[in-house]
């Protein structure tokens, strides 16, 4: 238990090493760790900042799925819409057209009875020559009783 | 056996002593028959010492070489880890020892934050070196006591004291380097006159300037015991538990030597007693580290 040198000694030691350990040693563990513990809350930061991005795009997802099906439901409603009106349309054009080819059926059919009644009145009246003559002995001239045959066509 | 057993002892609280023994200094050498041979010195001699009575001779420019060995030893070890873990730090994940060091360093870093409420970039550094030194240091008793001093003996070193902490010079001189920064941090802090006025007007204070007077010398002795009862206490305390632990260690080691039921009674003894140094040697070098954060926040404190 002898006081000697080695207390000086000791004491130039000691404070070597707490210069050492201020100098090298805490200075570049303290930076380091907290520097880590930065960036371990910048991660969490950006987990969390992510995590409310995705919230939002979901969001936004739905939110335009949502629209773009009523936009198709539209759109299908539309063209259902167009297609009855399309098929009203033919169906109307159809008719339109169905009338007109009776009514132009009809006036053909009328024309032809009136040509065949025409025909027919022109026979009648060169039969009728040809009968009077027959009945008469003699040729009737057709020019000079026109009017008369005429009237004779007319009437029938 | 007892004047083995006190011999035994005696060898193991022996430090290895370098110094200088004076011209005309008689030395007791134990020759090869066995018979004491008085030898005188013809001139100044530095040597190591052959004995606890040739090492109190060497007087204060003795050094012991074991204590100081051990310790800067031990000092190199562990600034050698905390170098190589500041230099492989990184943001990364740390393993190994890496965490080991950084759990210590931020341990420590919470402990001065709590306690040191100056700024002062030199203490958390401080304390660092002061709790793990003293614990390795201390670390050194739960070597069983003979190892280390039968190797060397092997290499015929006759005396080896491995705990540090056990030699008062050590704690000392730990104790004193931290009063030194109590003295310079106050003086820093307070100035002259907050420091001198810190030792003279406490704890006695009245408003009366001649009663007052009479009452400086008073504070000033009384604080100047208290200012430097710190340091003393601060190392007496720490080698009074580790000397005493080690003597138990000696102790205890004795047993070895008296039979196989004593000695067997003697090997439970040294694991419980081990155990619980563990305890004591952690607390040691926690105390050390604590009161020194502790009067040194008191220095930085200004009144």
């Amino acid at each position: 238990m002898n006081i000697n040198a080695t207390l000086i000694g000791q004491i130039i030691t000691f404070a070597i090493f707490v210069w050492f350990c201020m100098k090298f040693v805490w200075p570049h563990l303290l930076g380091a760790m907290h520097e880590r513990e930065k960036k371990i809350a910048d991660g969490l930061d950006a987990a969390n900042r992510a995590e409310r991005d995705l919230e939002l795009a979901k969001e936004k997802a739905a939110s335009q799925l949502r629209e773009s099906k009523e936009k198709a439901a539209e759109i299908i409603e539309q063209a259902n819409k167009r297609a009855n009106q399309i098929i009203d349309e033919a169906k109307e054009t159809a008719r339109a057209e169905g009338e007109r080819l009776k009514a132009a059926a009809q006036s053909e059919i009328e024309q032809e009875v009136n040509r065949a009644k025409e025909a027919l009145r022109k026979q009648v009246s060169e039969l009728a020559v040809t009968g009077a003559a027959k009945i008469l002995g003699k040729s009737v001239d057709a020019a000079a009783h026109a009017e008369l045959l005429n009237k004779l066509a007319d009437e029938l | 056996m007892a004047g083995n057993s006190q011999e035994y002892i005696s060898h193991h609280l022996t430090n290895l002593t370098f110094g200088k023994l004076p011209a005309g200094y008689v030395r007791h050498e134990v020759g090869h028959d066995g018979a004491v041979v008085e030898k005188e010195l013809t001139t100044d001699t530095w040597t190591m010492a052959h004995s606890k009575a040739e090492a109190a001779d060497m007087g204060f420019s003795a050094v012991h070489v074991d204590s100081l060995g051990w310790s800067i030893g031990l000092g190199l070890l562990i600034m050698w880890i905390f170098r190589s873990a500041a230099k492989r730090a990184t943001t990364g994940v740390p393993t190994g020892m890496q965490n080991f060091v950084e759990m210590i360093v931020e341990f420590i870093d919470n402990t001065v934050k709590e306690a040191f409420h100056g700024r002062n970039p030199l203490v958390a550094p401080l304390s660092l070196t002061i709790f793990c030194w003293v614990f390795m240091m201390n670390f050194m008793d739960l070597i069983p006591v003979d190892v280390l001093p039968s190797i060397f003996g092997l290499f015929g070193v006759h005396y080896m004291k491995v705990v540090p902490s056990t030699d008062v010079n050590i704690t000392l001189g730990m104790s004193l380097t931290v009063f030194a920064m109590m003295i310079f941090y106050s003086i820093k802090v307070k100035g002259i006159g907050g420091f001198a006025g810190e030792l003279c007007l406490q704890p006695f204070k009245v408003k009366n300037p001649v009663l007052q007077a009479i009452f400086v010398p008073i504070n000033l002795f009384l604080e100047s015991v208290a200012l430097i009862a710190k340091p003393i206490s601060l190392a007496l305390r720490l080698f009074g538990n580790m000397y005493a632990g080690e003597m138990i260690f000696i102790l205890i080691a004795l047993m070895f030597s008296a039979g196989a039921v004593l000695g067997l009674l003697g090997g439970v003894l040294q694991w419980a007693w081990a155990v619980f140094h563990i305890l004591v040697i952690t607390l040691q070098a926690f105390i050390f580290m604590m009161l020194t954060i502790v009067y040194l926040s008191m220095a930085h404190e200004d009144h």
